[in-house]
């Protein structure tokens, strides 16, 4: 590595109530493949969303060959030779292969599209990338999720990417597509284009990259040469210690089994999980993005039926296909994001509130005004909400508190199983200690908590037990004596060299 | 901060609502129906206001029952709208479901059934169209703007088969009473119109099922994960409006004592732009019956007094188009203002 080819500098990016990134400052070297890690949350996607132009930075500048990049859209970023390869593949799946690399450009002569011009081109790219086999005329919906990543790398070649951005590009890839990809990173290596490598999978990281970046709360904390990193250094820097002062302890007595699951699956994504939670206890479930956990929530509450498996609900088996029989259960659950799953942002707080125990303050399918107000003004009361009125649109509420009103929602139903996914998610560190005291609250009060979440200082502050997820299987449960995060994040990222094989064999 | 701008944004909503909840009896409820309408029934005022100045006769009592009257099948069809959108759906097929409906009763009265069995004819053919709408849109996830489009098309054919293409009148007074019997000296039309609409607003507003429509229009997905029947819901309200049109149906083919194949021909825009101007947002989980009424009568006086003033017919329309272009613009910047608030 001799010229940098990218410099980032003091990038600082605020959203409402939440400061993304604090100043971060980033380096990359011509023919690098730099790594950056970091928990969920830790403010990577901000970083390359900042990149790729989709937000605009606050403050900060960044330099590409030397050139100062003035990133307002991603047109500029990919101009300036910037290349990102979103998780979410961005293939169109009715389109060819030739087709899907040109999308915007197709080569012409005059007006008229130039087919035999695309389909030389086209194979030009595609044995770049090691797809020198496939055929240019296949429709994208027809291939396999490895391959479609790197028709992505070769679209981003023919736009003479220069840094090229991968997020997370083996989280759907069996390990022989991962070792396909690995070798066409290397021959861009080779080629002198620069790779940043997003990644929850620390060995990728080890195995793939010449240095890694370690972030945590907005900030980089770290970033040397791969070779002066261990796991136990990257992952100590990953992990934040800092939170632990927000969980109360509360003494809570553990009662009689609550809800138990047995070989619960909902194919692919969910496969034979057994768990049980008692009274007064609170779960962890913890894993990486894709791990399952928020398919298991969704299936134990009927969101999603399950494919298979069986829920018991204070030992007696339940059929939950749909919410309300979940409802009917005494299971409820907490989506993950508020603001496509939980909040209706035109409808009051009151309403909000009060949306799954409608039957519960009517009479013959009438709802008693006098009812639907104390309910509201009870829920409110015992959940902390600040607004000027009951009455306010909920779109217009802090994340902290939009949480709370969806918290609100789901003890109204007075449940014995509540199932919180992510509750914290994107909301500052006051409102976050409210809604722990909020979770602490139901589990001292006797119901069972199962708790998704991320951050791992939160489940480990929260939880009593933690039940780790990788690949849709259950890898591992460690008691809250003995959990630590290097212990958690070694059954989410790496697992035991069985489950590495069962995960191997998944289809994607 | 937000909360705090988000108050301060729109006062008059704030102090509208909770004046309005407190009070109680016909007063309270009139304004509590009302609420959020400000703007539109401040037009529809201003609208009388320079009417009664410069059109003769425009103040007059008939003159006010006579606009209900010439509003009351937009108006019925326009109640039934109202629960469509606020879900986020539209209903394309109400028109041609007035005219297939009531071309149903006029043939089974010509062919000697009594005038209730008439009515209950349209009804009932209209429930099951509004059902079929609803049942293809929420069981087989059809789009509802293609499905009632399909449906319009349809029953505008349908229509036509069935008359042949010809007019079909002279009924039973049993059935054309409703478009010419008076009670307390005011058209039964009125009374029906005025009925139709406080039903639609104690059943939007106060029960479970109204407070589910609200809910889906503003979050699909958040209102099935706080356990609400989506597709129950979504069936329903196609399928009320689709009665609703059929109650129309009563109401236009008696009013003409004849049915016509091409009658009420266009009439789902009319009717949509009436739910749009009182304020129903097309994006769903914002709307009110109240306003729909305000926004029928909008529609209703501006035809009558620009015919009072003797203006072309051609204008009429042009004028109708202004009024509803001015009606979501006003929405359109609200929702811009709020959004910036948020």
């Amino acid at each position: 590595m001799t010229e940098t080819a990218l410099v980032m500098e003091g990038i600082d990016k605020r959203f409402p109530g939440v400061h993304a990134l604090k100043g971060v400052d980033l380096r990359v070297g011509r023919g690098q493949v730099m790594g950056i890690v970091g928990e969920n949350g830790a403010g990577k996607s901000t970083l390359i969303k900042v990149l790729a132009g989709a937000y605009r930075s606050d403050d900060g500048r960044i330099v590409v060959d030397g050139e100062p990049l003035e990133a307002g859209s991603p047109a500029d970023s990919l101009a300036a030779g910037i290349a990102v390869i979103y998780q979410e593949l961005s293939l169109v799946p009715e389109m060819s292969v030739a087709e899907n690399l040109f999308l915007g450009d197709m080569p012409s002569r005059g007006p008229l599209l130039d087919r035999r011009e695309a389909r030389t081109r086209a194979r030009r790219l595609l044995a770049r990338v090691g797809l020198d086999n496939l055929s240019t005329g296949a429709p994208v919906r027809s291939l396999r999720l490895g391959v479609r990543q790197l028709l992505e790398v070769a679209k981003a070649l023919h736009r003479d990417a220069r840094i090229l951005v991968m997020d997370e590009p083996t989280s759907a890839l069996q390990s022989s597509e991962i070792q396909v990809l690995f070798d066409v990173v290397r021959d861009l290596r080779q080629e002198g284009i620069s790779v940043i490598y997003i990644s929850h999978h620390l060995e990728e990281v080890f195995e793939i990259c010449d240095a890694a970046t370690v972030m945590r709360d907005g900030a980089v904390v770290g970033s040397r040469p791969i070779n002066e990193w261990t796991t136990e250094s990257l992952v100590q820097a990953m992990v934040n210690k800092r939170l632990d002062s927000l969980f109360p302890s509360r003494e809570r007595e553990l009662g009689e089994v609550a809800l138990e699951v047995k070989n619960l699956s909902l194919e692919p994504r969910v496969r034979d999980v057994s768990f049980s939670v008692r009274r007064g206890e609170i779960l962890g479930l913890a894993g990486v993005v894709g791990a399952g956990r928020t398919e298991t929530l969704k299936t134990i509450a009927g969101v999603t039926p399950a494919t298979g498996g069986e829920i018991l609900v204070k030992g007696q088996g339940r059929k939950i296909r749909t919410v309300s029989e979940g409802l009917d259960s005494g299971i409820v659950y907490v989506p993950e994001d508020r603001g496509t799953e939980g909040i209706i942002h035109s409808a009051s707080i009151n309403e909000n509130m009060i949306l799954s125990v409608l039957d519960r303050i009517s009479r013959a399918g009438f709802v008693d005004g006098g009812r639907y107000r104390s309910f509201g003004q009870r829920l409110r009361e015992r959940f902390g909400v600040r607004a000027s009125s009951l009455k306010q649109e909920a779109g217009l509420l802090s994340g902290g508190n939009q949480q709370k009103v969806v918290l609100a929602r789901a003890m109204a139903t007075e449940p014995s199983v509540v199932l919180l996914d992510e509750p914290t998610r994107g909301i500052d560190v006051g409102a976050k200690s409210e809604i722990y005291e909020h979770v602490l609250e139901i589990a001292a009060g006797g119901g069972a908590v199962v708790m998704v979440s991320s951050e791992f200082p939160e489940l480990l502050g929260m939880a009593d037990r933690i039940v780790v997820l990788r690949g849709g299987r259950v890898v591992g449960e460690i008691s809250s004596a003995e959990a630590d995060q290097e212990k958690i994040l070694e059954y989410a990222t790496s697992g035991t060299e069985e489950n590495g094989a069962e995960t191997d064999g998944e289809e994607g | 901060m937000a909360e705090k701008r988000a108050a301060g944004a729109e006062p008059g909503k704030e102090q509208a609502q909770q004046g309005g909840s407190g009070r109680r009896g016909i007063g309270g409820i009139l304004a509590r129906s009302l609420t959020g309408t400000g703007p539109i029934l401040a037009a529809w005022i201003l609208l009388c206001v320079v009417l009664a100045l410069v059109a003769p006769n425009f103040l007059e009592f008939d003159n006010f029952t006579q606009i209900v009257v010439q509003s009351a099948v937009i108006g019925i069809a326009a109640v039934g709208m109202t629960f469509v959108i606020i879900t986020a759906g539209i209903d394309l097929s109400v028109g041609s479901i007035v005219a297939l409906t009531g071309m149903l009763a006029a043939i089974s009265m010509q062919g000697g059934v009594p005038g209730f069995v008439g009515i209950l004819v349209a009804l009932g053919a209209g429930l099951l169209i509004g059902a079929f709408n609803g049942f293809s849109t929420t069981y087989f996830g059809i789009t509802p703007f293609i499905v009632t489009l399909a449906v319009l098309s349809m029953g505008r054919g349908l229509t036509l088969a069935v008359s042949s293409g010809q007019t079909v009148f002279g009924f039973p007074a049993s059935f054309t009473f409703v478009g010419q019997a008076e009670i307390l000296g005011v058209s039964l039309l009125v009374w029906l119109t005025l009925a139709v609409f406080a039903i639609g607003y104690f059943v939007l507003s106060r029960t479970v099922f109204g407070h589910q429509v609200y809910a889906i229009g503003g979050n699909r997905e958040a209102a099935r994960l706080a356990g609400i029947p989506v597709r129950r819901v979504s069936f329903l309200v196609y399928a009320i409006s689709g009665l609703c049109a059929g109650l129309s149906a009563v109401v236009l083919t008696s009013r003409l004592n004849s049915a016509l194949p091409s009658a009420a021909e266009g009439l789902e825009l009319q009717v949509i732009a009436a739910v749009v101007i009182g304020g129903t947002s097309l994006f769903g989980g914002r709307g009110s019956m109240g306003g729909t009424l305000v926004g029928v009568l909008l529609i209703g006086t501006l035809n009558n007094g620009l015919t009072l003033l003797n203006v072309p017919p051609f204008w009429v329309q042009f004028v109708q188009g202004v009024v509803i272009f001015l009606a979501v613009l006003v929405d359109a910047l609200n929702r811009r203002r709020e959004s910036r608030a948020g």
